[in-house]
């Protein structure tokens, strides 16, 4: 009965194709995941906007919406019916053709990158052999599609908005990617699938076979996060828009149903990189205790899904915005020689055998992680004067 | 089936790059010539070369793109209105024509026609990293050699100059 509902799914959209003669099925098939995967995804959106509204206001000590619906859970319903029927406008100077392909162009990549994520055992739309780089490349055309914002808007703050959000994209990428690339060079693949299944099983304490419970693991998976918190341009990397500086940012001049579909897109991105997250570093739709196993795995991934997002939820909601020279150097400074000191890191520690070097792999992997991160620390610290700040009218 | 994937990409990408050099906002240029270099990178998968189609799309979508669209808006305010089309266009269509005749000329002459085409290679992007890590290993360093070499002179550049003023 579990392995039923472990596959539910997988022999649901079987059980659809084969309604179909043998030509149809591929595309039958595709066709079902596809809207599976666009369905599901797209309501998360609409919970997580709730969650994420609700969760600030208890962080801020104030309500959130409770008006729309039971505790105000029809609040997405609300908003999508009031975007659909707003004006849209379009500024006179604008570019028309560009201005209206841009929120187009950040939709298609955020959903294309869920083809490579494996959500449940046998459940992933493409097994690509070189899947983490496909989730790359297609997030790449991101960027372009900031810029196409900002500059067909014809409007200064747009664009400036669009070269601070493509400043910030191109400098955390590469952290981004570097850390990804222990779990590459771990695993010898880039297949998403390869890359869950060499997290099955369990140590003998009783920790799940997760890229996470190992040093190089850890430090990738928090380089990971806040790299991919810069990358969707989450609080507190949230510069590309800022009410007091520039405004909305590079999508100022959208109103009505395009805006609806970059808040669209901004949030796929941020689920389908947690969904990465999980997939390199937490074992994908792995249980985490083995008498655990008996509930269905896509579960476990959604599960681990949400978890990231209260855990983005709750950070935005702690956490003050850096300002972009402190943005930058974090970047560059900090994130860019971990991750590099981290590709090391888990180079020794593929090395050094389990069954010669037990302990030692582990003293090494930490000491190799926590001293340059000491030093590192240290010295980004130097010279700045940190002590409480003394307001002379505000107290 | 492929002939019709086929001939959608080429037509995509031959327009894209008819665009590229025809209209007249560099910027629509630069987002045109993205176009091409998705079109290419279709390409490249569709001819089952995964790797060098998703590192077309990462490098050059992703970053080329990115750097041409950075360098129109850094160096150009307003620029004059020119012709598109140059004075000599006549003689640069011959010259491109005669180009054009003695490359087919010569491919059709060479051998390179009659030789059966190979089997397809299944290769993975395992085999390109071993590849690249055991046999290639000399090149590979030093292009990341150069790369660094470049970086350090780009920062040393924009760099800015204290003591002197």
């Amino acid at each position: 009965m579990p392995d039923d509902l472990d596959q539910i799914f997988v022999t649901l959209n079987h059980l659809i194709r084969d309604l179909f003669p043998e030509p149809w099925q591929k595309v039958v098939s595709a066709v079902i995941s596809i809207a599976g995967i666009i369905g599901v995804f797209a309501s998360l959106f609409a919970v997580t906007t709730v969650f994420e509204r609700k969760g600030l206001g208890r962080i801020q000590n104030r309500y959130g919406p409770n008006r729309v619906g039971p505790c105000g859970f029809l609040q997405p319903a609300a908003d999508g019916i009031k975007a659909l029927i707003k004006e849209d406008l379009v500024p006179r100077a604008a570019d028309k053709v560009i201005h209206f392909l841009a929120p187009l162009m950040v939709v298609i990549p955020a959903f294309l990158v869920y083809a490579v994520l494996p959500i449940g055992r046998n459940m992933v739309l493409t097994d690509f052999d070189a899947g983490v780089l496909f989730f790359f490349a297609i997030g790449a055309a991101t960027e372009l599609s900031v810029f196409m914002a900002g500059w067909s808007s014809r409007n200064k703050y747009s664009l400036l908005g669009a070269m601070r959000a493509i400043a910030q994209m191109i400098s955390y990428e590469i952290p981004l990617i570097l850390s990804t690339v222990t779990v590459i060079m771990i695993v010898g693949s880039l297949s998403t699938t390869k890359i869950v299944d060499a997290q099955a099983g369990f140590h003998s304490i009783g920790l799940p076979n997760w890229f996470v419970f190992t040093p190089w693991g850890f430090a990738g998976f928090v380089l990971f996060m806040i790299a991919a918190t810069a990358e969707t341009n989450r609080s507190p990397f949230d510069l590309p828009e800022g009410e007091s500086e520039i405004i909305a940012g590079y999508y100022i001049e959208y109103s009505g149903f395009k805006f609806a579909l970059f808040f669209l897109g901004e949030y796929m991105g941020l689920f389908a990189i947690s969904g990465l997250g999980i997939t390199l570093f937490l074992g994908g739709w792995h249980a985490p205790l083995a008498i655990l196993e008996f509930v269905p795995s896509w579960m476990w991934f959604f599960a681990k899904l949400l978890v990231l997002i209260f855990g983005f939820i709750w950070i935005r909601g702690t956490l003050p915005r850096l300002r972009m020279d402190q943005l930058m150097n974090f970047a560059w400074k900090f994130m860019l020689p971990m991750a590099l000191i981290n590709i090391i890191s888990a180079a020794v520690w593929h090395f050094m055998l389990p069954e010669r070097a037990p302990w030692e792999r582990w003293l090494v992997g930490i000491a190799l992680l926590v001293g340059p991160y000491l030093l590192l620390g240290r010295g980004l610290m130097e010279g700045k004067k940190l002590e409480k700040r003394t307001y002379r009218f505000a107290e | 089936m492929m002939n019709i994937v086929f001939a959608i990409i080429a037509a995509v990408t031959i327009a894209a790059a008819v665009a590229a050099m025809s209209l007249r906002n560099l910027v629509h240029c630069a987002l045109a010539l993205t176009v091409a270099f998705a079109g290419l990178a279709a390409a490249y998968l569709q001819l089952g070369a995964e790797f060098v189609g998703f590192t077309q799309l990462l490098v050059y979508v992703g970053a080329v793109a990115i750097l041409v669209v950075f360098a129109i808006l850094l160096t150009r305010g307003s620029e004059p209105q020119q012709s598109l089309v140059s004075s000599g266009w006549l003689a640069g269509g011959l010259v491109t024509i005669a180009v054009l005749g003695v490359l087919v000329y010569a491919i059709a002459k060479s051998s390179v026609v009659h030789r059966a085409a190979p089997a397809q290679p299944d290769v993975t992007v395992l085999q390109i990293g071993e590849a690249l890590m055991n046999k290639f290993v000399l090149p590979l360093e030093v292009v990341g050699l150069l790369l660094t070499a470049a970086l350090i002179g780009a920062v040393i550049i924009a760099m800015k100059e204290e003591g002197r003023k």
